[in-house]
């Protein structure tokens, strides 16, 4: 099997995975302490590459040093940085490492990010770089070379269940599992029955899906993320029901709502697992998971 | 009409750009940038003024009728003096006109718009970008929508996880290309030309800077 991940995938168990972002820098002990706190809680970590265009130390980095660690590292990509020659090399490079598991993106406009007026890639897009994957495990390269020394990749992308048009991204999905990834991992839902809904559509697809849940931490942060990010949609009850956590203590109610979600999805076998995004507080996760009834 | 969108440059910007330069010949044009307002007539007996209130001296200006036509004998010889009595020449039109006066001229020459893009007037006073002239032409399979120009990030296999209420991430008044692309593919029965997953986009179409000689 290329990856203990892959093997997760496969086994039929509820796979967990959770998210760590590299550094602004290069102090690496926030992000170590992170990977060893827990390497060892959940099936694979994501390593976030340069997450909403802002500048970090890089993915393929972060996910070497989780896999020194010890742990099981998802290398995301996205298609903003780099050209398609950057792009294979690291893949390469990823695979040399022992890092088999890669989340492919398009990744955010730079607009959005620290460097606005950095120019925005998108050389390939992120069915394309899922392609790329499979062509390079057949030994070949985009330009049509031999490899000397073929990769072997576990390949994933993303899909936005609540994107509004939903139809045009129902057709990317598809086109991403037709260039072969084998996992996906939906951008964040708490709508369980749109996930329910979109879950009846995507069962058909011969691919293993995990559910992004992101930990909500106030009520203005669910407000925020319901005006800024596309595709994010925080139910208003999940919005009082976080305005009205005691003082000091909205952290504990997200953790509950994940939890539940968590539970939910696991119990009705919603999806195969779940991608837990606790942006920042990366020490919570194990609280989510034991909320959700998994440990 | 396809025509190139301009805007004129900030202040500050253009105020660097003069630092140091006393003696102005100022010239315009009358076609795309009279339409978008940004170099016309008036916007060039403004900037006279503006210039001449800062203490500049403006020895002249004209506003040509197409300025990337090369200037005709007349304009140069019923200027030819003010032109040379200026050091600079502040020219208020498209990057097409700027290059095409400095290859003509023998003077420094400063721009005094940007050239946004070439494009069309879709509404009144609304202009949209409509081909980046990438030299590998796909509309064929888009029912003619172009993903290269009309998205953000120029995707060619659908659109990206931003999309929200059919519009880009990047600004809610710009409509995300894959949304009409969809629609339209839907309308006309097609959506099958959507659903084919394109290859990587070959950039060799007409490698930079575009030349094309015609044989015979
Ligand atoms: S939102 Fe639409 S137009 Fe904007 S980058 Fe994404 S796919 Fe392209």
């Amino acid at each position: 099997m290329v990856s203990s991940f892959k093997e997760a995938l496969e086994s039929g168990k509820f796979v967990v995975t959770c998210e760590v972002a590299p550094p602004k820098g290069i102090n690496l002990e926030k992000t170590k302490h992170h990977i060893e706190f827990l390497k060892d809680k959940v099936d694979a970590m994501n390593l976030t590459d340069h997450q909403s265009s802002v500048m970090r130390y890089p993915s393929l980095g972060a996910a070497i040093m989780v896999k020194e660690l010890g742990g099981e590292p998802i290398l995301q990509m996205t298609c903003r940085d780099r050209n398609r020659l950057a792009l294979q090399a690291d893949l390469l490079c990823a695979a040399s490492k022992g890092i088999h598991n890669v989340l492919c993106l398009t990744g955010d406009s730079v607009m959005l990010g620290d460097h606005k007026e950095a120019k925005g890639v998108f050389d390939l897009d992120s069915s394309q770089l899922v392609a790329a994957m499979r062509l390079l495990e057949k030994g070949k390269d985009l330009g049509g070379n031999e490899l000397d020394g073929a990769p072997a990749f576990c390949a994933g992308a993303i899909v936005t269940p609540e994107a509004n048009p939903i139809d045009p991204q129902l057709i990317k999905f598809e086109k991403k599992i037709d260039a072969g990834a084998e996992f996906i991992q939906t951008q964040a839902v708490y709508d369980m029955p749109k996930l329910k809904s979109f879950m009846d559509y995507a069962k058909q697809f011969p691919v293993k899906i995990l559910a992004g849940i992101i930990l909500l931490t106030s009520a203005p942060m669910a407000r925020f993320m319901n005006k800024n990010i596309a595709g994010v949609n925080v139910p208003q009850e999940l919005v009082d029901e976080m305005a009205s956590a005691p003082k000091g203590r909205a952290m504990e109610t997200g953790i509950e709502i994940a939890g539940r979600m968590i539970k939910q999805i696991h119990d009705e076998n919603i999806c195969d697992g779940v991608h837990i995004m606790a942006i920042g507080k990366e020490e919570v996760v194990p609280d989510i998971m034991s909320a959700a009834g998994l440990t | 009409m396809i025509r190139s969108i301009t805007q004129q440059k900030p202040e500050e910007e253009l105020e660097e750009l003069l630092n140091g330069v006393n003696r102005i010949f100022i010239v315009g044009c009358g076609t795309c940038v009279t339409m978008t307002r940004t170099g016309g007539e008036p916007e060039v007996v403004a900037m006279r003024e503006k210039l001449s209130a800062s203490g500049k001296m403006v020895t002249g200006h004209v506003t040509v009728p197409v300025a990337c036509d090369n200037l005709t004998g007349e304009i140069t010889e019923e200027y030819g003096e003010q032109i040379e009595q200026a050091d600079t020449l502040l020219i208020m039109t498209c990057a097409f006109g700027v290059q095409t006066i400095a290859g003509q001229l023998r003077k420094m020459v400063v721009p005094a718009l940007d050239t946004l893009f070439i494009g069309k007037e879709t509404a009144h006073g609304e202009f949209n970008e409509i081909c980046t002239q990438c030299g590998t032409c796909i509309i064929g399979e888009t029912g003619g929508v172009c993903p290269v120009t009309a998205c953000h990030k120029g995707l060619v296999n659908g659109p990206c996880g931003g999309t929200d209420q059919g519009r880009c991430e990047i600004d809610k008044d710009k409509a995300c290309a894959w949304t009409k692309i969809y629609n339209r593919l839907d309308e006309l029965g097609r959506l099958d030309s959507m659903r084919k997953l394109q290859k990587p986009r070959n950039y060799l179409g007409e490698p930079s800077p575009g030349k094309l000689v015609m044989n015979g």
